[in-house]
C-alpha cells in the first residue's frame, strides 16, 4: 500500500515535470508566446460579453450586438446655401452648413423646408466614453459587436478544426494500417477533395441552402478533414505502422483494433493536434470571407461588420468612419495570424528537429 | 536429410522449422508485368529443445530476420511447416492446423525481443503500461494482479526499485534500462520461446554483457529457449548451445557451439570466423576468401540441399550432386 502511494506520487510529480517542461518549450518559441497572447486576448473578449450582460454593467437594450440602439439624435436647422461665394457668412463652399444646421442636400432619410428645425441621427457615431469603438449606421455598438464576432469565429474554429482533425486522423490512420484498397479509396478521395476549390463550393452550397454557423463548420470541417490533411496524417501513421512496438504487440496478440487505438493514434495525435491549430485559421478566414459576401444566415460577425459597412457606403470613405472597418478586419487579421504563430509554436514542442540547441 | 538425421521422436523439441520458404514478390510497377521473386528464406530445418538455445548467424540480408518474423506470425510464411509443442495437449502442432484456443497458446508462449531499445517501447506509454501489455491482451488476472507481476519482473530484470520506474517513460531511461524493460516485457507472460533478434548489438559493449548474462540467468530460471539471431559469432558462442550459419536464405552448417567454431566446414562458415578479430595487434588472422557470387551460383544451381552428418550432431550443406560441398 505504502509502495503504492509513493508510486502515485512520483507519477504525480513527473506527469508535473512532462507538463513544465513543454511549456517551457514552448515559451522558447517568441512567436508561440505572441500569438498565445492574441488568442488568450479575444477569447477574453468572447467571454467578457455575456459577463457584462449578465451582471447588468450593459444592458441589452443598448449594447446589444445585433438589436441595440441608442438615440443618438440632435436637433438641426435646415438652411439653404447661397449661390455665391464667398459671402460674408460662409468663406468657403464647404463650411455652408454652420453649426446646427444642415444643407437640404444632405437630408436623405426626412423631408424639411428651408427654415425648419429637424431631427437628425448622429450614427454611425465616433468613439465616445459609452461606446469605446464608436457605433454603426443603425446605433448598435461596434465594440459589442467584436466580442460577438469573436465568439463565432471561436466556436467555428474550433468546432470546424475538431471535425476535420478527427475525420482525417481516423481516415488517415485507417489507409496507413489497413493499405491496399482502402488505402488506395482513400488517397484518391482526398485527392478529389484537394482539387476542389473550397470558396466556390461554398458559393454554390450557400445557394442551395441557409448556412448557419453550424452548417457552416460542418462543411469546412468536412472539406478539410477529407482533404491534404489525410496525405500527411497517413504517412506519419505508416512510419507508427512499422515501429517495433506495434510489431511486438501483434506478436502478443493485439488485435487490429487495439493496435490501431493504443498504438499507432496516440502517436500521431501530436501531429493532428498541429493541424487542428492550423486549420483553425482557415476556418475563420473562410467565415470571414462569406459573410462579407452575404452568403451565410448570421447575425452577427466580423465579415458580416465589414459587409455592412461596404453596403452602406463606408468603406470607400476612407478612414473617415473607420471604427466601422479597423476593428473588424484587423479582429480578423490578429486571431488568424495568432493561431498560426500559436501553431509554429507547438510545432517547436513536438518536432525536435526545429527545436533550437 | 537433416530432417531425417535428427527427427529423434521426442516431446523434447519445442519447435521445429520444416523448409520454410519465405518468398518476396517485387513488381516490376504499375504497368509492368514481369514480377521478380525475393528468396529471403528459401527452405530452412531446424529445431530447438525446450530450454536450449540456438544461435542464428549470417551477414546482414541473408535471411535471419525474416526467419524470425514468419516464425512469430508477423509475415505469413509462403510454405513450409512450423510446429510448436503445446504443453496442455502435450504434443507437436502445427501453427496452420491449430485453432483460435491454440492460436492464443501459441502467442503466449512465444515471445520476440527486438534491436532497437529506442523504437520498441512505445514512447507515449509509461513503463508499467508497456511491460504489463501483454497481461492486457490476454486477460490475464485483475488490475492488482497485474501491477504486482510488473513489479515482481522489474525486479527480475534489475530495475530496482520498481516504484521509481513504474510511472515512467521510455525516454527518461537509457538505452540499456530500455532493453531491460523490453526483456521484462517479453518475460511477464513466462513464454518458452523467445525470439531475440539482435537484442544487444544496439547497446554499449560495456552494457552488453550485463543484457547477455542477465538473459541467460533468466533463461535458466524460467527454462526459456532463445532464437538468437546475430551477427556476432562471439556473442552467438556466448549465448547459445547450438549455432546454424545461414547464407543466402539457406543453413549452410549447424553444430554445438564448439564444434562449429573449433571444426568449421563449410567454406562460408570459415570466411565468418576468420573473420573475428584478435585483440592482439601483433597477431592477424588469416584471412579465408570466399567468392560469394560463386558460392551463390553454386547453392543456387543445386537446389537439392543435402546436409551431411559430419557426427556429434554436426550438419553442413552439401552443394554438388556427389555429396560434397565445393572447396573454394
Amino acid at each position: 500500500m505504502d509502495n503504492l502511494k509513493n508510486e502515485k506520487e512520483i507519477a504525480k510529480s513527473l506527469r508535473r515535470k512532462a507538463i513544465s517542461k513543454n511549456w517551457k518549450l514552448f515559451k522558447q518559441s517568441r512567436l508561440g508566446m505572441v500569438g498565445l497572447i492574441i488568442v488568450f486576448f479575444f477569447f477574453i473578449l468572447s467571454i467578457l460579453q455575456p459577463i457584462l450582460f449578465l451582471t447588468g454593467i450593459w444592458d441589452q437594450g443598448t449594447y446589444n450586438p445585433v438589436v441595440g440602439y441608442v438615440d443618438q439624435t440632435q436637433d438641426f436647422l435646415v438652411v439653404e446655401c447661397p449661390k455665391e461665394f464667398p459671402t460674408e457668412k460662409y468663406e468657403k463652399r464647404t463650411d455652408c452648413p454652420g453649426r446646427n444646421e444642415v444643407n437640404i442636400k444632405t437630408l436623405f432619410y426626412s423631408d424639411g423646408e428651408v427654415g425648419e428645425t429637424i431631427q437628425l441621427n448622429l450614427q454611425p457615431a465616433p468613439p465616445s466614453r459609452d461606446h469605446i469603438l464608436g457605433t454603426d449606421s443603425l446605433g448598435r455598438d461596434v465594440f459589442s459587436q467584436i466580442m460577438e464576432g469573436s465568439q463565432v469565429a471561436f466556436l467555428l474554429g474550433i468546432l470546424s478544426a475538431t471535425l476535420g482533425v478527427g475525420i482525417s486522423t481516423l481516415l488517415g490512420t485507417i489507409a496507413a494500417f489497413f493499405g491496399g484498397r482502402v488505402d488506395a479509396y482513400l488517397m484518391r478521395q482526398s485527392d478529389l477533395v484537394l482539387m476542389l476549390p473550397t470558396l466556390p463550393l461554398l458559393f454554390i452550397i450557400s445557394a442551395f441552402a441557409e448556412l448557419k454557423i453550424w452548417h457552416l463548420a460542418v462543411v469546412l470541417g468536412t472539406i478539410g478533414g477529407l482533404g491534404g490533411s489525410v496525405i500527411t496524417i497517413k504517412s506519419q501513421a505508416l512510419q507508427v505502422k512499422v515501429k517495433p512496438f506495434v510489431d511486438s504487440a501483434r506478436i502478443t496478440g493485439g488485435s487490429n483494433m487495439k493496435i490501431l487505438f493504443s498504438h499507432v493514434l496516440p502517436n500521431v495525435a501530436p501531429l493532428a493536434l498541429l493541424f487542428m491549430v492550423f486549420s483553425v485559421t482557415g476556418a475563420i478566414a473562410s467565415e470571414s470571407v462569406l459573410s462579407f459576401l452575404g452568403l451565410l444566415n448570421i447575425e452577427m460577425s466580423w465579415g458580416l461588420m465589414i459587409y455592412l459597412a461596404q453596403v452602406e457606403g463606408y468603406i470607400f470613405s476612407g478612414l473617415k468612419f473607420w471604427w466601422l472597418i479597423l476593428p473588424a478586419g484587423l479582429s480578423v487579421t490578429f486571431l488568424t495570424g495568432g493561431f498560426y504563430l500559436v501553431g509554429r509554436g507547438l510545432d517547436e514542442v513536438f518536432n525536435p528537429r526545429l527545436r533550437k540547441r | 536429410m537433416l530432417t531425417n538425421a535428427v527427427r529423434v521422436v521426442s516431446v523434447n523439441n519445442l519447435i521445429e522449422v520444416r523448409n520454410l520458404v519465405k518468398h518476396f514478390e517485387v513488381s516490376g510497377g504499375l504497368f509492368s508485368r514481369n514480377k521478380r521473386i525475393i528468396k529471403a528464406v528459401d527452405g530452412i530445418d531446424f529445431e530447438i529443445k525446450a530450454g536450449e538455445s540456438l544461435g542464428l548467424v549470417g551477414q546482414s540480408g541473408c535471411g535471419k530476420t525474416t526467419t524470425a518474423r514468419s516464425l512469430c506470425l508477423l509475415d505469413p510464411k509462403t510454405s513450409g511447416d512450423v510446429n510448436f509443442y503445446n504443453s496442455e495437449s502435450q504434443k507437436m502442432e502445427s501453427i496452420d492446423e491449430i485453432d483460435d484456443e491454440g492460436l492464443r497458446q501459441f502467442r503466449r508462449n512465444m515471445q520476440m525481443i527486438f534491436q532497437d531499445p529506442y523504437e520498441s517501447l512505445n514512447p507515449r506509454w509509461t513503463l508499467k503500461d508497456i511491460i504489463k501489455e501483454p497481461l492486457d491482451i490476454h486477460n490475464i488476472g485483475d488490475l492488482k494482479d497485474r501491477e504486482e507481476a510488473v513489479i515482481e519482473i522489474l525486479k527480475t530484470v534489475g530495475l530496482t526499485p520498481p516504484q521509481n520506474y513504474l510511472s515512467r517513460y521510455p525516454h527518461e531511461i537509457s538505452g540499456g534500462q530500455r532493453q531491460r524493460v523490453s526483456i521484462a516485457r517479453t518475460l511477464i507472460m513466462k513464454p518458452k520461446f523467445v525470439i531475440c533478434d539482435e537484442p544487444t548489438s544496439m547497446l554499449d559493449v560495456s552494457i552488453r554483457i550485463s543484457i547477455m548474462d542477465l538473459m541467460l540467468n533468466l533463461a535458466k530460471e524460467l527454462n526459456v529457449s532463445y532464437l538468437y539471431i546475430t551477427h556476432d559469432l562471439a556473442v552467438a558462442r556466448y549465448m547459445c548451445n547450438r549455432i546454424a550459419v545461414m547464407f543466402n536464405g539457406k543453413i549452410v552448417e549447424i553444430a554445438e557451439s564448439e564444434e562449429l567454431l573449433q571444426n568449421p566446414i563449410h567454406p562460408y562458415t570459415k570466411r565468418l570466423i576468420s573473420s573475428i578479430p584478435i585483440p592482439d595487434p601483433n597477431y592477424k588472422r588469416e584471412r579465408y576468401e570466399v567468392n560469394y557470387d560463386e558460392l551463390d551460383k553454386i547453392i543456387s544451381n543445386n537446389p537439392d540441399k543435402k546436409m551431411i552428418d559430419i557426427g556429434n550432431g554436426h550438419f553442413v550443406a552439401s552443394h554438388d550432386t556427389k555429396g560434397f560441398f565445393i572447396e573454394t
